[in-house]
């Protein structure tokens, strides 16, 4: 609920932004910037409002740093000179004016801060929207008139219609229409027609926002205008359930695609050798440290790549995981082919010791690995919004997918992997040196796990622990999608992925992954070789 | 007349040295002056106590493992389970002595704001109910969780996998304060035992008698299982399933029968382990503690009972030993463990001293090896 | 082929069978009678279908199609392999699989046909009359030295006679035997010949077998299978001037 004093204040500096955004700028006899300047320095908020609304009028050209600064205190004046100054985010002084570094003169000084209360904050905000209406970046043009259209605050119409009649780029100028028409819906003096129609043009907005404009309607509208309104409720609440469910998947393929990519090397390993090993998780562990020590080296002695670190790290990571993987099979599994259950166990104390040894270099707590700016920030698309290193990871996990399909398919190592897979003693009497397919098996499928660790440094903690948080979860992917197929583990791990998600709103989180788990061992029951199980001889054999 | 002897030497003595303990230890903590060389001191005697309860929970797994060819990765399910039971009856003892002093409902129930005693809380003031449920809740789900995975031939790592999914699911539900079992503090602050204090030495030298007991007792009942006629149908299955199937035992009842039984045997060997350790909390669920258990039954030997019963004891006081002198080492000790057992000793430390001493009696109970054939999956594309 | 009367009479009924893998059809159409008493031998090429046709018998594959029938009244393909063995089918496999950790006596013991539930059989207690049987059938299987020894340490030859011996132990009505003689010298497969036919005197015998001396030497009716279906039965005479059965075996 907004005070009607409070939009009596900002009504006199909206109009002046209409002006200012209409008709040209009358030139000022004195310079209007050092007059509303002047008026912070006499310490009265309605001086300072009318400094505020004298600067936007005046499109002081500092002005967006002017606010900035005042709303975050950093706005001194000095009592004396009135000269006032800009303290920067590193304590350095500047003249608001110009943004020139301030005279040590006045430096010294007893600067004063200058104050603010509600109704100003009020005017501050209108005004850093007013100045983004105008500004000359779309995107900051859409984003002022998507403000407005949330707070739906009347006394920004003119400023709104204003900017409209100069807007250009089509999508501001929906923006811009957008939020006309929320304001206009809730206007009593509008005509019903405007309204109507109004109402139209909120509801096609379609998120909580429009909403929201759409359900608080003063109590007298009239009844044409509420049913407008109602109607365009419903269809958004259509659109939003449907949103939601959309979602709910994308979220799923993301968390699938993070399975996906921890279970696949897995699903390598277990299918070729039907070996479980229960340092898989490790693998990825060291991939995510490798990725952290790759950015650290990056960043002290080539910091020219730091933009590429994690780039760099993925061909690290393979390595490193894999000759990790390549030292376990040499010393520890190929003296247990044949015996799945003892592998089981000591590839579970292989993981204890890799954990600690983790923790005894690195130390127990999270490591943080950067996320590269090109990954930052997210998109939104229909009203579902995904962060851009979510949907990295999916393309990545895909990309390595197709390649370790490629892999398998194409070159001499796939063809004698697959040979292995399906008859180890024929192969190896056709003169293929199995052990040497299991080493490079094992190190591949590790080296993968790698490359998932420095994909998941960018969603979760690094630490001795992350491992542990995926491996249960990997397993179900594998045995649910069936051995030895990959196409087997990518639906396993996208329909665990979805359904994870599909059940969390239901569910919550922890009952939700409890469910699953229950569903996996029945399913199990039922399938008791996965999804993609192989039929005949030649699994009994 | 069988001619595998019910009781061969390995069982007399560990039988003895059980019986021992049960009697010496007490007597030497209460009666001995503490300062006399032969006195077990006060913290000994619930330590001990809980290696003995876990000589029962490997009892129970060397049961399934090493007889019947199960790996389950969630016998610490069972355990937890029984664990709980008796718990709640520790909980139920507690009455309006708790912080918040409701004469009714435990102090985390009052936290919650719950008004009422839920329905399956019910019963548990009564000790004989505690001890049905530590018997019955273990066994009800060891019976479903196995007739669901053995009639459907569920086997090998597979079989491990879900048991392992099995306790992690029990974990995190467990952890959730609506669950009602104190989410993840767990139960704790237990005050008496059949109106017995359960801090007071003489209540903890009862109860570390009543393990002992009760460990040579799961012993003496585990033994006659294997050497019946069932137990060599369990072997049989164990080294050729099939074999078994086509002469017409119906291997899912067989596996069905040993596992319940484990999973009872392992509900007692919690609900002993609990008001000796003063607490039970949802990480007991934790799958490392499954495995950590099967590691025991590996150390000593499996498919000898009490190879089992001697890993877990040996494994467990390394681990007091180890986090107690360099703790940043146990887990390299424990995952070495895990692997120079599988690679060096996979008969462990029983299969060891029969082999040193080339003592090859023809009571002994075939012991596995390595299974012949690879157990895996042939997959092909 | 003459069906309508042979549901009754038969001990054993195949109609129609078919099992598919992933698209390989392993079983085709395979129709089969066996008579109270009767011993046949089965030949065929590798992949023909052979053990497909056991696992289907014994319970082990469900067939996509098709009848099988075990004396006249017990469907076979809607009974688990406890049953089936349970009804009086036996099965020996290609490769001996014995309880190797158990001494041969015990194997013999666990065979015996008794209670096959598992209470019963915590309870059980060696009777003076399976002590005999055990003794009888050890000395029919020429066993009677080695009865003390684990399965495991015996030769491949005694193996193969320990699992005969665990297959009557069962007293079975029909008995399947895949390739009895593989990896036997001659004077073995000679005698396994003969305790064969003397098994055939009170029950059925089905031999699956490449050896073709050895299917001489039984001297039985002959099927034999191509790609899942039955190509000639009849003498082994007949069967192998048979031209199709030559085509087959020769690849012309």
């Amino acid at each position: 609920m907004r005070l009607i004093g409070l939009r009596g204040a900002t009504l006199g500096l909206l109009i002046a932004i209409a002006t200012l955004l209409g008709g040209p700028a009358s030139p000022a006899s004195a310079d209007p910037v050092d007059d509303a300047l002047a008026r912070f320095a006499a310490d009265k908020y309605d001086e300072t409002d009318k400094a505020i609304e004298g600067l936007v009028a005046a499109s002081a050209q500092n002005g967006q740093a002017i606010f900035e600064a005042m709303s975050a205190g950093r706005l001194l004046y000095d009592p004396e000179s009135k000269t006032v100054l800009i303290k920067d985010a590193g304590g350095a002084l500047v003249l608001a004016k110009t943004g020139d570094p301030a005279p040590q003169a006045l430096a010294a000084k007893p600067l004063k801060t200058v104050r603010l209360n509600n109704r100003v904050r009020r005017s501050l905000e209108a005004a850093s929207g007013a100045f983004a209406l105008q500004a000359p970046d779309p995107q900051k043009r859409i984003g002022a008139a998507r403000a407005i259209f949330k707070t739906r605050e009347p006394t920004a119409l003119p400023a709104i219609e204003a900017a409209l009649a100069k807007e250009k780029d089509a999508s501001a100028k929906q923006a811009l229409e957008a939020a006309k028409a929320a304001i206009i819906l809730a206007r009593q003096d509008a005509p019903e027609a405007d309204r109507i129609a109004a109402a139209d043009i909120v509801a096609a907005v379609g998120d909580q926002d429009a909403l929201a404009a759409l359900r608080t309607l003063p109590a007298n509208t009239p009844p044409a205008v509420k049913q407008a309104a109602e109607a365009g409720v419903a269809s958004i609440e259509r659109w939003l359930g449907v949103a939601n469910v959309v979602q709910d998947v994308t979220y799923g393929v993301s968390l699938g695609s993070v399975l996906l990519l921890a279970a696949i090397g897995l699903a390598i390993t277990f299918g070729v050798m039907g070996v479980i090993n229960m340092a898989h998780g490790e693998m990825v562990m060291i991939g995510a440290y490798a990725t952290f020590l790759t950015q650290g080296f990056i960043r002290d002695y080539v910091p020219a790549l730091s933009g590429a670190s994690l780039i760099l790290a993925i061909p690290v990571a393979f390595l490193v995981a894999g000759a990790v993987g390549v030292l376990i099979e040499r010393t520890v599994i190929r003296f247990l082919y044949g015996r799945p259950l003892e592998t089981l166990l000591a590839t579970w104390g292989v993981s204890l010791i890799l954990q600690q040894a983790v923790r005894s270099v690195f130390g127990p707590t999270n490591r943080e690995v950067q996320t590269p700016e090109w990954l930052q920030g997210s998109v939104s698309f229909l009203g579902v919004s995904l962060t851009w290193n979510r949907i990295a990871i999916v393309l990545f996990a895909m990309a390595v997918f197709f390649a370790l399909m490629l892999l398998l398919k194409r070159t001499s190592l796939g063809l004698r992997v697959r040979a292995v897979t399906q008859n180890r003693r024929m192969a190896a009497s056709m003169g293929i040196r199995t052990p040497w397919v299991d080493a490079m098996t094992f190190g591949l499928g590790s080296g993968v796990a790698g490359i998932a660790g420095v994909a998941l440094s960018q969603i979760d903690n690094v630490s001795p622990n992350l491992g542990q948080s995926y491996i249960i979860d990997s397993f179900l992917v594998v045995v649910f999608g069936g051995v030895g197929n990959l196409w087997g583990t990518l639906v396993g791990a996208l329909s665990i992925g979805v359904a994870n998600k599909l059940l969390e709103p239901f569910a919550g989180a922890v009952l939700g992954k409890i469910i699953l788990l229950v569903a996996i061992i029945l399913f199990i029951q039922k399938k008791p070789r996965g999804l993609f199980a192989l039929k005949g001889r030649a699994v009994e054999a | 007349m069988s001619r595998y002897r019910f009781l061969d030497g390995a069982g007399m003595i560990f039988l003895a040295v059980v019986l021992a303990m049960a009697a010496l230890i007490p007597a030497s903590n209460l009666l001995l002056p503490p300062d006399s060389w032969l006195h077990v001191p006060d913290h000994m005697v619930p330590l001990l106590g809980k290696y003995l309860a876990f000589a029962m929970l490997a009892l129970a797994l060397d049961l399934v493992w090493g007889y019947c060819g199960i790996l389950s990765l969630g016998h610490g399910a069972f355990f937890a389970l029984g664990g709980y039971a008796m718990g709640m009856y520790l909980m139920r003892q507690i009455g309006p002595r708790g912080v918040y002093g409701n004469p009714v409902l435990p102090d985390f129930m009052v936290f919650l704001n719950w008004t009422e005693l839920p329905w399956f809380w019910l019963g548990f003031d009564h000790f004989w109910f505690a001890l049905l449920m530590v018997v019955l809740v273990p066994g009800a789900l060891a019976f479903c969780f196995g007739w669901l995975a053995f009639r459907s031939r569920v086997t090998g790592v597979y079989l491990s996998i879900i048991t392992q999914a099995l306790t992690f699911a029990l974990m995190l539900a467990f952890f959730r304060n609506d669950m009602g079992f104190g989410g993840n503090n767990g139960l704790t602050d237990f005050k008496d035992i059949l109106g017995f204090p359960v801090q007071a030495q003489g209540t903890r030298a009862a109860l570390f008698a009543l393990t002992a007991f009760a460990l040579a007792g799961s012993y003496l009942l585990s033994r006659w299982v294997v050497t019946s006629k069932l137990g060599k149908v369990v072997v049989a299955i164990r080294d050729a399933e099939s074999r078994s199937r086509f002469i017409g035992y119906r291997v899912e009842h067989y596996k069905l029968v040993v596992f319940t039984l484990s999973a009872m045997l392992a509900g007692i060997a919690g609900a002993l382990y609990v008001p000796q350790v003063g607490i039970i909390n949802p990480s007991e669920f934790a799958p490392a503690n499954s495995i950590e258990a099967v590691i025991w039954v590996a150390v000593g030997g499996r498919g000898t009972l009490v190879g089992a019963a001697l890993g877990a004891f040996l494994v467990n006081a390394g681990k007091t030993w180890f986090t107690g002198v360099l703790p940043s080492m146990w887990l390299f000790a424990l995952g070495g463990l895990f692997v120079l057992t599988t690679l060096l000793l996979p008969k462990g430390v029983v299969g060891l001293i029969t082999d040193l001493f080339g003592i090859r009696r023809k009571s002994e109970l075939p012991a596995p090896t390595a299974p012949a054939a690879p157990a895996k999956a042939a997959p092909a594309e | 082929m003459a069906i309508g009367g042979l549901t009754t009479n038969a001990l054993l009924y195949l109609d129609n069978v078919s099992v598919t893998f992933d698209g390989f059809r392993a079983l085709n159409a395979l129709s089969l009678s066996i008579d109270a008493q009767e011993m046949r031998a089965i030949i065929g090429p590798n992949g023909a279908g052979k053990t497909t046709m056991m696992d289907v018998i014994t319970g082990k594959t469900r067939p996509n199609q098709g009848v099988a029938v075990f004396e006249a009244s017990h469907d076979l393909t809607k009974l688990d392999e406890a049953s089936i063995a349970e009804l009086g089918i036996g099965r020996k496999f290609q490769t001996p699989t014995v309880f190797e950790m158990h001494t041969v006596e015990d194997n013999i013991l666990l065979a015996l046909k008794t209670d096959r539930r598992p209470f019963p059989t915590l309870f059980s207690k060696r009777t003076k009359a399976e002590k005999e049987r055990i003794d009888a059938l050890l000395e029919r299987v020429r066993l009677t030295g080695s009865r003390d020894r684990k399965a495991g340490e015996l030769s491949h030859g005694q193996k193969q006679w320990l699992e005969i011996g665990m297959l009557l132990a069962q007293e079975p009505k029909l008995l399947l035997v895949d390739e009895p003689a593989a990896g036997m010298t001659d004077q073995e497969t000679a005698d396994t010949a003969d305790l064969l036919r003397e098994i055939a005197k009170t029950a059925s015998v089905v031999v699956v077998e490449h050896d073709m001396v050895f299917v001489r030497d039984l001297g039985v009716k002959v099927t034999c299978l191509h790609e899942g279906s039955v190509l000639a039965e009849g003498s082994l005479d007949a069967v192998s001037t048979n031209e199709r059965v030559v085509e087959v075996y020769l690849g012309r």
